[in-house]
């Protein structure tokens, strides 16, 4: 098994298929990057949502005991 | 017989927890296989004496449409199993295969119209082979806007696994088509039952391809059903104690 091609211009011409070849392969690679992409970025979507409703849900618990400690003395009698 | 095993195949819990374990491995194997199959087929492969260089789409081409036609079987037969079980997890993996066997029907699609220019003189004939892809492209997409095009997700669930069920009758036709009708469109490369018509040295890198593909395509299946099930489980206890677990605003 060798290498078909003399040099790395010939192999970029592919005997003047070139265009075909690097054609079919790139939009193949590139839908093929967009298969693990798509997946990947959902899930660190996900992710960023449910710590940003974590922090609310934290941040609304802290107001709650807050206001609970301020209003007792103004409670009347 | 205990069928535990069964129901805990149905549970997206014990899916989620499982997979996480197989994931670097397929990525690394179907990256690795994928790699070397480009290369070979690409520069080491000899020349087709009749097509030129043109051939080497053939690499990517034929193992984008045999998953394109094995991610239909899948997503069809997990429809199915959603329908007779009522499986949670099975419309999941339905759900997921639908957009990477469109994308997959589109590689096969794309790479033989560019394929068809250098060695039939056209993009696009309308013969058998051709338009039942295309046709399975649109089933694809149709199974991906019927499943969303429900307020109740179950509604969802049950409408598209009907469709991707109806929809196996175009399987058949495509595998055939080269068989049944004239048609520009070369019969298959690689047979089951006799010798294939390919010379070794062109076949091996071609095997590799395939090989890879499957592994690329575990591998895909299982990053899109991993992503829907936590998108579907939100609520759950388990996905809050997941999640929970590295988020920094937890450790308070």
């Amino acid at each position: 098994m060798e290498f078909q091609f003399e040099n790395f211009s010939s192999f970029l011409a592919m005997n003047g298929h070139g265009p075909y070849v690097w054609a079919a392969y790139g939009v193949a690679l590139l839908v093929l990057v967009a298969l693990v992409a798509v997946p990947v970025l959902r899930q660190k979507k996900l992710r960023q949502e449910f710590d940003r409703q974590l922090r609310q849900e934290e941040a609304r618990r802290r107001t709650a005991k807050q206001r609970e400690v301020q209003q007792e003395p103004v409670t009347p009698a | 017989m205990s069928w535990q095993w069964f129901h805990r195949l149905g549970s997206p819990r014990w899916f989620y927890q499982k997979t996480s374990v197989w994931l670097p491995w397929l990525g690394t194997a179907s990256l690795l296989l994928l790699a070397v199959g480009i290369a070979w087929g690409l520069g080491f492969a000899p020349e087709d004496f009749k097509q030129g260089n043109s051939y080497r789409i053939i690499y990517i081409h034929v193992p984008a449409a045999f998953l394109a036609l094995a991610g239909y079987y899948i997503m069809a037969i997990c429809g199915a199993i959603g329908l007779i079980w009522k499986m949670k997890l099975s419309f999941v993996v339905m759900r997921a295969a639908a957009p990477i066997g469109a994308a997959l029907t589109f590689i096969a699609l794309f790479t033989g119209a560019v394929w068809g220019k250098p060695t039939w003189g056209t993009y696009w004939v309308w013969d058998a082979r051709i338009t039942s892809m295309l046709i399975l492209f649109f089933l694809y997409l149709g199974v991906m806007a019927l499943s969303g095009a429900f307020a109740r997700e179950q509604s969802g669930d049950k409408a598209s696994a009907l469709l991707a069920l109806v929809g196996t009758v175009n399987i058949p036709i495509i595998y055939k088509s080269v068989d049944w009708w004239f048609t520009l469109h070369q019969p298959a490369t690689l047979k089951l039952t006799e010798a294939s018509t390919i010379d070794p040295s062109m076949f091996y890198p071609l095997i590799t391809m395939i090989a890879g593909f499957y592994l690329f395509y575990a591998w895909v299946l299982t990053l899109h059903t991993r992503s829907l099930i936590l998108q579907r489980e939100w609520r759950t206890q388990w996905v809050r104690e997941l999640l929970g677990q590295s988020a920094p605003a937890a450790k308070v």
